[in-house]
C-alpha cells in the first residue's frame, strides 16, 4: 500500500491574502455604483425628494450621527432580541419534532404553511400586543419571522440523517441521545447555519417594518418613516443607510461564527 | 466468548419485510466458526445485506434464531460484540480521522488517554499515519474505507461484518485492500462476515463461501476454500483457484435456476463478474 503524504495546508495569512484579492472586483463595483450614482444625480439635476446625491447622505449620516447611532442601536436591540428569542425557540422545537416523529410528522404541514404566509402582515397585531412602544412588540415580530425558516431547516438537517450512520451508532449499543449529540446535531449545523444567515435578515425586516406602524419615536423605523412624510430624504435615506449596515454587520457576524464552528465543513476549504 | 461458542449460529431464520410483503429470506441455517471468514455471495436482491444486518440485531428476524458468541444477537449488540463496515465508509464529517476512529471508543467510555493510544496503534494499523488530523472529504476513497474498518476494530470485537466495503472502488485499489484486509485479519484473529458480489474477491478472502439465491434468500451452496493460508497474489494463480471459482459460479447458476425469471439479467451480471 503505497503511503501518501498528508496535504500540505495553506497558512492562515496566505488564505486571508487570497481573500483580499478575490474581494477586489467587488469593491470596485461598489465604488464605481456611488461614483455613477454621484455623477447622474449631478448632470441630469435630479429632484433631492426624488433620489439624492450620495454626497447629500453622507452629509447628513455625519450631522445626525447622535440621533442615527441611538436609533440604530435601539432598533439593533429589537432585531438580535428576536432574533435569539426566534431561533432558540425553533431549535427546541426542531430537536422536540425529531424526536417525536408522530408530533413532528402532523405539526410539518402548518409549519410549511406558515412559512408562506407574509408574516410581518401581523405587526400592527403584536404591537398591540405587547404595546407599540414597546421594544417586546418588535421583538415579537421578529421572533415570529425568525421562527418558521429556522425550526424548518433545522428539522430538516436533524433527520436527513444516512440511515447507515444511524446503524452505526446502534452497532456501538448508542441510545438516542447519544445519537442526537454525536450524529444529529452536528448533521444540522450546515442547515441550521444557513436558516440563521437568512433569520438575521428577517429579524431586520421584522423590527424596522414593526417601526413603521407604531414605535417609539427613538426607533430607527420611525426615523425613516417620519422623515419620508416631512420630505427629509437625505435622513431617510441616511438612517436606511444605517439599518443595511447594521444588518450587514450582523449577518457578516453569524456567518463567522458558521465559519468558525464548521471548520470541518467541506465549504470552508480555502480554494 | 471462549465459551467455545459459534462466533454465529442461524437456525430456521426467515425475514419477511411488511412493506411490498417481500419474503427476504427462507430457512437460512449458518454457522460461522471463530476464527474464519465467511462470504455471502449472491445477486442483488438475495438478502445477504439483510442477514448482515440480522447477524448485528439491526433489524429483527421475522422467525429464527440468531446467537452471535452464544448470547442472543441484541445482547451481542449492547455487549458491542462486533464491529461493521458498510460499503459506503460512513465517516461522520465533523470527526477528523482519529476522532472518527475513537468514535465507539467514546461511547464504550474509554477515557481520553486509552483512547489516543488505541487510535494511534490503529493509525499504524491501516497505515494512515500523517493523516490523523484530517478530515474525511480530503481522503480518498481506499483511505476512507481504511478509516472505516479501523474505527470498526478499534474496540477489538471478537466478530467483524463487512457489506461489499469495497464495492465503490476501483479494481486495484479493492485488490490491495483485499491484501490488507487478510493482514488484518490475520493479526487481530477475528472472525469475519463479508458480504461480496465480487466471485474472485470471494474466494481469495474466504475459508468459506456462502452463496445464496434471490427472491427469497436462500443458502444455494457452501464452497470449502481450501486455498493455502498466508495468501497473496500468487493465490490467484493457484491451479485450485480457478476450480474454486467456477464452483462458486456453478452454485450461483443453480441458485439462478430457482430464481423467478425477472431476476435473469442482474443474476448473470453477478455470475460473469470477478474472471
Amino acid at each position: 500500500m503505497s503511503v501518501v503524504a498528508p496535504l500540505p495546508r495553506g497558512t492562515l495569512g496566505a488564505r486571508m491574502g487570497r481573500g483580499v484579492v478575490d474581494w477586489i472586483p467587488a469593491a470596485a463595483v461598489l465604488v464605481l455604483g456611488i461614483l455613477l450614482w454621484e455623477g447622474l444625480v449631478r448632470a441630469l439635476d435630479v429632484q433631492r425628494f426624488l433620489l439624492p446625491a450620495p454626497s447629500a447622505i453622507l452629509d447628513t449620516l455625519w450631522e445626525e450621527r447622535d440621533l442615527l447611532w441611538s436609533a440604530g442601536i435601539y432598533t439593533f436591540t429589537e432585531a438580535v432580541g428576536g432574533f435569539v428569542i426566534g431561533s432558540a425557540l425553533a431549535v427546541l422545537s426542531a430537536i422536540v419534532l425529531a424526536r417525536f416523529r408522530s408530533l413532528g410528522r402532523a405539526l410539518m404541514p402548518f409549519a410549511i404553511a406558515a412559512n408562506a404566509v407574509p408574516i410581518i402582515a401581523f405587526a400592527p397585531i403584536t404591537n398591540q400586543w405587547f404595546g407599540p412602544l414597546e421594544k417586546t412588540s418588535k421583538m415579537a415580530i421578529a421572533a415570529i419571522l425568525v421562527f418558521f425558516p429556522v425550526m424548518v431547516n433545522m428539522l430538516r438537517g436533524l433527520t436527513s440523517v444516512r440511515p447507515q450512520s444511524i446503524e452505526l451508532m446502534r452497532s456501538y449499543a448508542s441510545g438516542e441521545i447519544a445519537i442526537f449529540r454525536r450524529v444529529r446535531i452536528p448533521n444540522s449545523l450546515p442547515y441550521l447555519f444557513s436558516a440563521l444567515k437568512i433569520a438575521t435578515v428577517l429579524a431586520m425586516i421584522g423590527a424596522v417594518v414593526g417601526e413603521y406602524f407604531l414605535s417609539s419615536q427613538e426607533a430607527l423605523g420611525f426615523q425613516i418613516r417620519n422623515s419620508a412624510a416631512l420630505f427629509q430624504f437625505e435622513l431617510a435615506w441616511a438612517a436606511i443607510t444605517v439599518a443595511s449596515v447594521l444588518g450587514i454587520l450582523f449577518y457578516s457576524a453569524v456567518a463567522l461564527v458558521e465559519r468558525v464552528t464548521m471548520s470541518w465543513h467541506p465549504s470552508s476549504r480555502g480554494e | 466468548m471462549s465459551t467455545g461458542a459459534a462466533a454465529v449460529s442461524i437456525t430456521g431464520l426467515s425475514k419477511r419485510f411488511e412493506r411490498g410483503d417481500v419474503l427476504a429470506l427462507e430457512r437460512i441455517d449458518l454457522d460461522v466458526q471463530p476464527g474464519e471468514f465467511v462470504s455471502l455471495i449472491g445477486p442483488s436482491g438475495c438478502g445477504k445485506s439483510t442477514l448482515l444486518r440480522i447477524i448485528g440485531d439491526l433489524i429483527r428476524p421475522t422467525d429464527g434464531d440468531v446467537l452471535v458468541n452464544g448470547k442472543s444477537a441484541h445482547r451481542a449488540r449492547l455487549d458491542r460484540d462486533y464491529g461493521i463496515v458498510f460499503q459506503d465508509a460512513v465517516l461522520y464529517d465533523w470527526r477528523t480521522v482519529a476522532k472518527n476512529i475513537a468514535l465507539p471508543l467514546e461511547m464504550a467510555g474509554w477515557d481520553r488517554k486509552r483512547r489516543e493510544t488505541r487510535v494511534g496503534e490503529m493509525v499504524d494499523l491501516v497505515e494512515l499515519t500523517g493523516f490523523e488530523k484530517h478530515h474525511p472529504w480530503q481522503l480518498s476513497g481506499g483511505m476512507q474505507q481504511r478509516v472505516s474498518i479501523a474505527r470498526a476494530l478499534s474496540f477489538s470485537p471478537p466478530l467483524l461484518l463487512m457489506d461489499e466495503p469495497f464495492g465503490a472502488l476501483d479494481e486495484m485499489t479493492r485488490e490491495r485492500m483485499n491484501n490488507e484486509l487478510l493482514r488484518i485479519w490475520q493479526e487481530t484473529l477475528s472472525t469475519v462476515v463479508f458480504v461480496t458480489h465480487s466471485i474472485a474477491e470471494s474466494v481469495f478472502l474466504s475459508t468459506r463461501v456462502v452463496v445464496m439465491s434471490a427472491r427469497p434468500g436462500r443458502i444455494a451452496g457452501v464452497v470449502e476454500v481450501d486455498l493455502p493460508q498466508p495468501r497473496g497474489p500468487e493465490t490467484r494463480e493457484h491451479p485450485h483457484f480457478a476450480e474454486l471459482i467456477t464452483e462458486v459460479r456453478r452454485l450461483l447458476r443453480k441458485g439462478h435456476a430457482l430464481d423467478a425469471p425477472e431476476e435473469d439479467e442482474e443474476t448473470l451480471y453477478v455470475a460473469e463478474e470477478g474472471l
